[in-house]
């Protein structure tokens, strides 16, 4: 059974040696995430929760914009009391696409430092690059799993610059390894995942572009 | 009963279900989640996913009922019961999700209709087994025992 949950706290009672600011810095951390799905919205609230990030959950781009201050309208709550760490979202919702809400969270001035993570069930190279070309700074395939949430706290713990777009190579050569692209044979095995094999067929919700060809996901053995 | 044999019972009965792909390591994952602070989660979760699964079926049977069959709609639901289940381990369910995706995507709307079927015939499937996991699981510690394997 986790116990991540325990761990930190009694940590942070006992001093104040920079490891321990750490873990309080991150046990604080805010999390804003958004997900059409209910389903979803729960486990990575205890996903989230379980990794001692205080979470806000909501089904919407928009909901995440108002909660963020950037619908436009006047909010009498105080923006540092909510102050949001990381937001991490999906990427195929009716509306406003995670996509589109990495957009405008980058586009704003406010709130363009917060670092994005993205979630999607469609391991599509040509859907990573764009999240990461418009400055996210991971890409997560669903079913989200502890060890993806884990990595999360490499983008506060270290308090590294947020991926000001485009220049994520690392990350990008990372994520391809793992990703389907109709123009490489095998993807290597580089993560941990079991995927069944797909036909990558576009959504009605969220169509891809042009550049996502369907192609098939061949069946990864899990290394667990 | 005793406890012991109960859960001797249960994980004998978890194995079958993960060997018969009823489940998968997203199952595992959410187990891992449950503690004694959130004794029910697991629960919880596949109560959303039953609600859900629920609803998507009839918006399906609904939508394929239609003179003019609306192949985006179909396919958004799908697309969403796909995601839920991934998201809890339901692995024959998401798999029968894919194949009714591809079979959308050529307008063929009998096979949309098998594939709805066999939607309905895996998801009730599904529930009862995993309702005779709860089961175990609720007997093991009405005996006593620890909640979880």
């Amino acid at each position: 059974m986790a116990r991540n949950g325990a761990f930190p706290r009694r940590r942070a009672s006992e001093g104040a040696d920079w490891l321990d600011l750490c873990q309080a810095n991150v046990e604080e951390a805010h999390v804003l995430a958004v997900d059409d799905s209910l389903v979803d919205r729960k486990v990575i609230e205890r996903l989230l929760k379980i990794s001692s990030f205080k979470v806000t959950a909501v089904d919407s781009g928009l909901r995440a914009l108002q909660f963020l201050g950037l619908d436009g309208k006047k909010s009498p709550i105080d923006f540092h009391s909510l102050k949001v760490d990381l937001i991490i979202t999906d990427y195929c919702m009716p509306g406003m696409t995670g996509y589109e809400l990495l957009k405008r969270i980058k586009g704003s001035s406010a709130l363009r430092e917060i670092p994005v993570v993205v979630m999607s069930s469609e391991n599509v190279v040509a859907r990573i690059d764009r999240c990461l070309e418009e400055g996210a700074e991971d890409f997560i395939v669903k079913p989200v799993k502890l060890s993806d949430v884990r990595r999360l706290k490499d983008y506060m713990v270290r308090g590294c610059q947020p991926n000001s777009g485009g220049k994520n190579h690392q990350k990008r050569k990372q994520l391809h390894g793992s990703a389907t692209s109709s123009s490489s044979p095998l993807p290597s095995v580089s993560s941990s995942r079991s995927r069944s094999p797909l036909v990558d067929t576009p959504a009605a919700p969220c169509s891809p572009s042009s550049l996502e060809s369907p192609t098939r996901r061949l069946r990864m053995t899990s290394c667990e | 009963m005793d406890v012991a044999q109960l859960k001797r019972q249960l994980i004998a009965f978890t194995e079958l279900l993960y060997r018969e792909g009823f489940l998968d390591e997203q199952f595992n994952q959410l187990q891992q989640l449950q503690d004694e602070n959130n004794p029910n989660f697991v629960a919880e979760v596949v109560t959303l996913f039953f609600e859900d699964a629920e609803r998507i079926l009839n918006e399906l049977a609904n939508n394929l009922d239609q003179q003019s069959v609306d192949f985006k709609k179909v396919d958004a639901h799908v697309h969403q019961l796909k995601g839920s289940s991934s998201s809890i381990g339901a692995q024959r369910i998401q798999r029968v999700c894919i194949i009714f995706r591809t079979v959308c995507n050529e307008k063929n709307v009998e096979g949309c209709l098998k594939c709805l079927q066999q939607l309905k015939h895996e998801y009730a499937l599904m529930k009862s087994k995993l309702e005779t996991l709860f089961n175990l699981e609720q007997q093991i510690l009405a005996a006593g025992g620890p909640p979880s394997i």
